[in-house]
């Protein structure tokens, strides 16, 4: 048991190095898209433009908090805090290293599905609010997307967790000693990842901002510090869905040599990358694709990767 | 599926190409001499402004940041009393030089005219005029023109025939 | 109605039309030079060339002139036809062989007929490996400039020249390949109406000389409909303004009014706008005497005191400042304090002329009807010189009757060379009588010089020619008796008689015997009209107002202490006696004047406010046919400036009558002209309100092409102003708005897709040459009495006696010089002669003067030093002075004077 004391300053650690890791990313995905398009990318300001950062957020603070007269106010300001909260909760139940979690919920697995599809609420409210007709398309499209593809995160895990026998996220990276689940569970990792791209609404998958449709889809009135919110949560979530692809299939802190926590940063920050490099390589399907794949390949493929596990872990437990 | 990985690695294997950005304070880029820049007026190889003060390049400005009063000299050439070019609403496309039918105005490669005030991007007559002929060469509107202006009588152009006799009864 | 087929279509056109016309009526585009909507056809150009079929199993056609074939029922036409398409290219091109390449530097680019008709043929490249033609120009005055080589022999000028306007130093000079058009030798073009000639003109080879001065294209003038404020005609004008400062006139097409021309008054007589003499803010007379700048409010308050504690205030009105600021002034002063700003002898005439007009029998004529008309009687006005564009109407009524008489020669009334050839020179019935010569004395069928008092016998002895129960006159002279006969056997013949009279010869009694000829006309005669020609363009508005004359208002002001003088843009030294305009600004208290312009009367003032010209202003005039036109502003006001009729609503606030200025907009002021004065009804209908939206949107006084929005200000400040808001009209200073067609009141231009030039004006008529879409606009204010018992007047004067010692000194006039602002301009004022005294050789020899010799003649009780002109045309015993040239100063009325030589 930690002390009230600890456990305090890990949720102060953790906060610190999300929202600096979040920030961070901003600058790192401008640097890698760059360079895997023959560019520099932000490197004028400070070493290797590192502070471009730092003047991105004071741009940000300094713009004029704008809300459009015909919005609905209250839902507009709230809105782009949705995403943050949503994000930054699954967080608390996220084990970095044996010891250093937040929350060691028995239920940590239902909490994280449970945050996540409560941050569809924050694109749709925005969307709604906004009262224009691009935001609203890209809120709607939000929810049709987001909803479908909340289940397939479910449903991809509940393998995991059948292997795991625990909704207890410790409990599953402690199942995974002898082999990650990205093996057993191949095809639960597939799903689980491309529903992590829809969950973030990244690019490709970002049909809900879809610039060159919908001008800036749900966030289209938003700018300064809301608008920074947004994208904020939109790191935090990359960084989110990297770190429980690392938890759930690539064995979370489990490694030689190096220390566990080490070991959780360097596969969490393997999957930021990907993201990055799935944005500099892949368009945008069209809205319809996207729903038509998730209902007619994903689904029955999730149904059938949990019925085939479920009949392996029944055939040698009998 | 497979081609989705075969562009991520294509993309990836692009860490190892050369970039392309001119870091450019530091390194200049080569600019093409039709290139859209700073726009200028020239001046016909006689040494006399080019431009006739005709309002082509005003219209065919899609943003009407061309705006110039005609006047002429004793002699009946016609030239600007002023012409005034507000750069801060400029968008360099072109047409004015396209509309232009003495190549007066041209645009040339120069594109660093950066201002901390708009007021100073809102160029006169006599920022715009230049003493060269630009980019074209030879060119005098008035040599091939029908009007007579000082030091070119009527018939004196360069498509014309000397003046009619009306007085003559020869065919 | 005859029904044609184009491209196999049928459509119904009016009877005995060209093909041309007919089409170009129908909508159709067919490129022409030679042919104009009121010069008709002669078959110069070779351009509007159609295939015409024979019927409908004819598949091979033969091209003709569309302009020189009838218009029948059933024929058959294709104008898209590949051959006729061709021929119309390569016509284009030999008219082009000789064509500068000038449109760069032409004053006609952007707005030239050749332009639009090359581009519509398709003509686009040059071939001709040839040199071209040119030509040395001539000077021809101050406002035309001449390029002949840009000529393309399409003989409309000279046809406009000669043929309709009746000028004599014009023509068609040396032959085949060099035809050339011009005078004689270098020097001004006679004719008034030589500035048609920059309309008249398809290409550059005329244009306008004070545009070139400060020369913008034509789609960057903002422009709005207005009426030209040089006489009483109210033709309808389009001014076009640029960067602030009015650029130059164009005619505005109205059936009813001026048709297609204007005069050099009208047309150049714009520069006063731009004057160095404009007062562009409120002075105020301090203390010791001189004149100071001052802030509006400051003038306001001072105004408004001195407005407040006057026991009376008395307000002069103005003819030429628009009905709504003369109404604006009579609420002010309140009626029984309204004087006319003219003299008593004018006002008399004037609600003489309104009388006629008003409780006659007789119609007033529009010019539309004058040019109409088959024979004209003119009384005592010189009408070339005081109603220009009359004079054109004038020369076009004395074709009708040899058209007539042509008839069993069976040529199309539009087939015009042949109908000159025909008709020679042959003239209809034109009868003058006048004090002196005019410009029409040679077309006329007589020219009879007489005093006033004579032209009026000669009048009256028509009248009762015409009907025994009209006075007779006794003791006339048998040569006048005998004129008379001819005059009325004349008019008794005509089918649209026409008699013009007017109050410029200043005697009541013309006028009267002008009505009384009309009357006797019109018992025989329903068509008959009569057009008095009257001396300001709101000359009958206010005359329909009615108030005092000016003279009156001395007593008045002698009668009453502390009394304010409120006038209304006018120079009374131009209206009173010298002594007598002295005496009614000393007079009273405080003087206020509201005016455009510095004159004398401002320099007496104690507070001058800036008014508005008609470029700056929403207003109505009422012509002299009785006509209320609606002129809007072209240029938004400058400054302080504004309407009068604004500034007397603010004093009207200012000075405690009203808590607030009464009218914020045009239409409040016009909404309680109509409710205090029912005879101005129609004047609401003259035009539509300032709420009048055309698909939601106003209508631009910018052209859609308009350029230079973000760059004009940018100098001052570059973020672009507001355009300014107009709350007086439905029209927007912008070029965002409705771009088609706007009712026939508010046209701001013409122009039509692929139709730039003037010509444009085809799109805008029901019938090319008839009225415009939606009617002429302008309302009649004066109808006739249908059934009134009619009154002959019978005060027949007696004949004029010669004065030993004496002489009858009558007013002169000239179109350029005689009126107040068209001075202004340069070229006005160049072609205004110098002051002189016009005598009779035998008077000369009385008086044993020379020509040019000085005489003194006390005119307004000043002394005036004026060359004498000798001029048979002067009836012996009379001295014609020309009315309001610079150094002259006489309000017109005729008057016994001694001339003294010195």
């Amino acid at each position: 048991m930690h002390s009230v004391g600890i456990s305090l300053l890990i949720v102060f650690v953790v906060l610190a190095c999300i929202l600096g890791v979040a920030s961070g990313l901003i600058w790192l995905e401008r640097r890698l898209l760059a360079l895997w398009q023959d560019r520099y990318g932000p490197n004028r300001v400070g070493p290797f433009g590192l502070l471009q950062v730092l003047a991105d957020i004071i741009k940000i603070l300094m713009k004029e908090d704008w809300i459009p007269p015909f919005a609905d106010k209250p839902v507009f300001v709230i809105a782009p805090a949705i995403t943050v909260i949503t994000t930054l909760l699954s967080f608390s139940v996220i084990v970095f290293a044996p010891g250093i979690t937040v929350v060691d919920l028995g239920i940590g697995v239902l909490l994280f599905l449970a945050m996540s599809s409560l941050g569809v609420y924050s694109l749709v409210l925005a969307g709604w609010s906004s009262d224009n007709k691009y935001s609203l398309l890209g809120g709607l499209r939000a929810a049709a997307q987001m909803l479908s593809y909340e289940l397939f995160v479910g449903l991809s895990l509940m393998g995991v967790v059948m292997l795991a026998g625990s909704f207890r996220i410790a409990d599953i990276v402690e199942a995974q000693r002898g082999l990650w689940f990205c093996g057993p569970q191949f095809v639960g990792f597939v799903i689980f990842f491309i529903a992590g791209l829809a969950e973030t609404h990244r690019l490709p998958l970002d049909l809900p901002e879809a610039d060159n449709e919908l001008v800036a889809g749900y966030h289209s009135e938003y700018s300064g510090m809301k608008f920074g919110l947004f994208f904020l949560g939109e790191y935090i979530g990359i960084t989110l869905i990297s770190a429980m692809i690392a938890t759930f299939f690539f064995g979370g802190w489990l490694g030689p040599v190096l220390p566990g926590l080490l070991w959780f940063i360097i596969k969490t920050f393997f999957f930021i990358c990907l993201f990055i490099a799935l944005r500099a390589a892949l368009p945008r399907p069209r809205y319809d694709q996207l729903m038509s794949v998730s209902w007619k390949w994903i689904l029955p493929l999730a149904l059938l990767n949990l019925l085939v596990t479920g009949a392996i872990l029944v055939s040698r437990t009998t | 599926m497979l081609s989705l990985i075969r562009t991520v690695w294509l993309v990836l294997l692009h860490m190892f190409h050369r970039r392309v950005t001119i870091q450019y304070p530091e390194h200049k880029a080569p600019l093409p001499p039709r290139w859209r820049g700073r726009i200028i007026l020239s001046r016909d190889p006689d040494g006399g402004e080019r431009c006739v003060a005709c309002y082509l390049c005003a219209i065919a400005c899609p943003v009407d940041c061309i705006a110039l009063q005609a006047t002429q000299d004793e002699h009946g050439r016609r030239y600007p009393e002023w012409f005034r070019i507000n750069f801060s609403r400029c968008i360099f496309c072109g047409f004015c030089e396209e509309a232009c039918p003495t190549y007066a105005i041209q645009l040339t490669p120069d594109f660093e005219m950066s201002e901390y005030h708009r007021e100073n991007l809102v160029y006169e007559k006599e920022d715009l005029l230049i003493s060269g002929q630009g980019k074209y060469h030879g060119y005098n509107f008035y040599r091939v023109a029908g009007l007579a202006i000082g030091g070119k009588d009527k018939g004196q152009g360069e498509e014309d025939r000397p003046p009619v006799d009306l007085r003559t009864l020869l065919p | 109605m005859p029904t044609i087929y184009v491209e196999g279509q049928p459509y119904e056109v009016s009877p005995g039309l060209n093909l041309l016309h007919a089409c170009l009526s129908l909508g159709f585009n067919i490129p022409y030079f030679c042919w104009h909507p009121a010069m008709h056809s002669v078959g110069a150009c070779r351009q509007c060339a159609v295939k015409l079929f024979k019927d409908e199993n004819d598949t091979k056609g033969k091209i003709v002139m569309s302009c020189m074939t009838l218009a029948r029922d059933g024929t058959r036409i294709s104008i898209a036809d590949p051959q006729a398409v061709w021929f119309r290219k390569v016509a284009i091109e030999w008219l082009m062989l000789n064509h500068p390449h000038d449109c760069p530097v032409c004053d006609e680019g952007g707005e030239c007929h050749l332009q639009d008709m090359t581009e519509m043929c398709g003509h686009v490249y040059r071939r001709t490996r040839f040199k071209k033609r040119t030509y040395r120009n001539q000077y021809l005055g101050p406002f035309l400039t001449h390029e002949m080589n840009r000529c393309i022999q399409c003989y409309r000028c000279v046809r406009f020249y000669r043929g309709y306007a009746g000028g004599r130093d014009f023509h068609t000079l040396a032959w085949h390949n060099s035809v050339y058009f011009g005078r004689h030798q270098d020097g001004v073009l006679q004719s008034k109406f030589s500035g048609n000639l920059v309309e008249v003109c398809p290409t550059g080879v005329f244009d306008d000389k004070t545009l070139a001065r400060h020369y913008v294209r034509k789609w960057d003038l903002q422009t709005a409909p207005s009426i030209c404020v040089h006489c009483a005609l109210g033709c309808n004008t389009i001014p076009g303004a640029r960067y602030g400062t009015l650029r130059r006139i164009r005619n505005r097409y109205n059936g009813d009014v001026n048709s297609y021309w204007l005069c050099d008054r009208g047309r150049y007589g714009y520069e006063f706008v731009n004057s160095p003499q404009r007062i562009r803010r409120p002075l105020l007379r301090n203390g010791d005497g001189r004149p100071t700048l001052a802030a509006k409010e400051t003038a306001l308050t001072q105004i408004g005191g001195v407005l407040r504690e006057s026991r009376h205030v008395i307000g002069i009105g103005s003819a030429r400042a628009s009905l709504e600021s003369n109404f604006a002034l009579r609420c002010l002063v309140g009626p029984e304090n309204f004087y006319l700003g003219t003299c008593r002898a004018e006002v008399q005439l004037l609600s003489a002329a309104i009388d006629v007009l008003r409780n006659g029998p007789v119609p007033s004529a529009s010019l539309h009807e004058a040019a109409w008309a088959d024979a004209v009687f003119v009384l005592g006005e010189d009408v070339p010189n005081v109603a220009p564009v009359l004079e054109l109407a004038l020369r076009q009524s004395t074709l009708r009757k040899p058209s007539d008489t042509i008839q069993d020669l069976h040529i199309e009334p539009w087939n015009d060379a042949a109908l000159r050839e025909a008709i020679q020179t042959e003239k209809g019935p034109l009868f003058l009588a006048t004090t002196y010569s005019t410009d029409l004395d040679a077309s006329a069928t007589q020219a009879y010089h007489a005093a006033p008092q004579d032209i009026a016998r000669l009048g009256f002895a028509v009248a009762n020619l015409l009907d025994a129960n009209a006075p007779s006159v006794p003791g006339l002279l048998a040569p006048i008796a005998a004129l008379a006969r001819q005059i009325a056997g004349q008019l008794a013949e005509a089918r649209r008689p026409l008699v013009v009279a007017g109050v410029h010869c200043g005697m009541g009694a013309v006028l009267q015997a002008a009505a009384n000829v009309a009357y006797a006309l019109q018992r025989k005669n329903e068509n008959t009209r009569i057009c008095l020609a009257a001396p300001w363009c709101n000359s009958l508005g206010l005359g329909m107002m009615g108030g005092k004359c000016v003279d009156s208002a001395i007593d008045a002001l002698r009668a009453r202490g502390s009394t304010t003088l409120v006038v209304l843009e006018s120079d009374l030294y131009r209206h009173l006696d010298v002594a007598e305009a002295n005496n009614l600004l000393n007079t009273a208290n405080h003087v206020v004047v509201l005016d455009s312009l510095r004159h004398k009367t401002t320099d007496k003032a104690d507070f001058v406010l800036p008014a508005g010209t008609f470029a700056e202003s929403t207003g109505t005039f009422v012509n002299n046919e009785g006509r209320a036109q609606r002129f809007f502003a072209v240029l938004p006001p400058a400054g302080e400036v504004q309407e009068s009729w604004r500034w007397i609503g603010e004093l009207l606030a200012a000075s405690g009558q009203r808590s607030s200025a009464p009218w914020q907009t045009f239409d409040e002021i016009v909404e309680d002209l109509v409710r205090a004065m029912p005879a101005f009804a129609p004047v609401a209908r003259a035009a539509p309100s300032a709420d009048f939206r055309m698909a939601g949107q106003r209508i631009p006084r910018q052209s859609h092409r308009y350029s230079g929005r973000t760059a004009i200000h940018a100098a001052v400040n570059v973020h672009e102003p507001q355009p300014p808001a107009d709350p007086d009209s439905p029209l927007a200073f912008s070029m965002e708005g409705y771009l088609n067609q706007p009712p026939s009141s508010l046209i701001p231009r013409f122009w039509a897709p692929q139709w730039n030039s003037v010509q444009a004006v085809n799109k805008f008529q029901e019938e090319v040459a008839g009225v415009l879409r939606g009617g002429n606009p302008g309302k009649r204010l004066i109808e006739p009495q249908a059934d009134g018992q009619v009154e002959y007047f019978t005060e027949i004067p007696e004949a004029f006696e010669r004065r030993e010692g004496y002489l009858l000194v009558v007013p002169g006039y000239h179109v350029f010089g005689s009126e107040e602002l068209s001075i202004l301009s340069s070229g006005v004022a160049e072609l205004a002669p110098m002051p002189y005294i016009a005598v009779n050789p035998e008077d000369a020899g009385k008086l044993i003067v020379r020509e040019n010799g000085l005489v003194d003649v006390a005119l307004s009780t000043t002394s005036h030093y004026l060359p004498v002109r000798i001029a048979p045309a002067v009836p012996p015993g009379l001295a014609v002075v020309p009315m309001g040239l610079p150094g002259i100063q006489w309000n017109g009325q005729p008057v016994w004077k001694k001339l003294l030589r010195t």
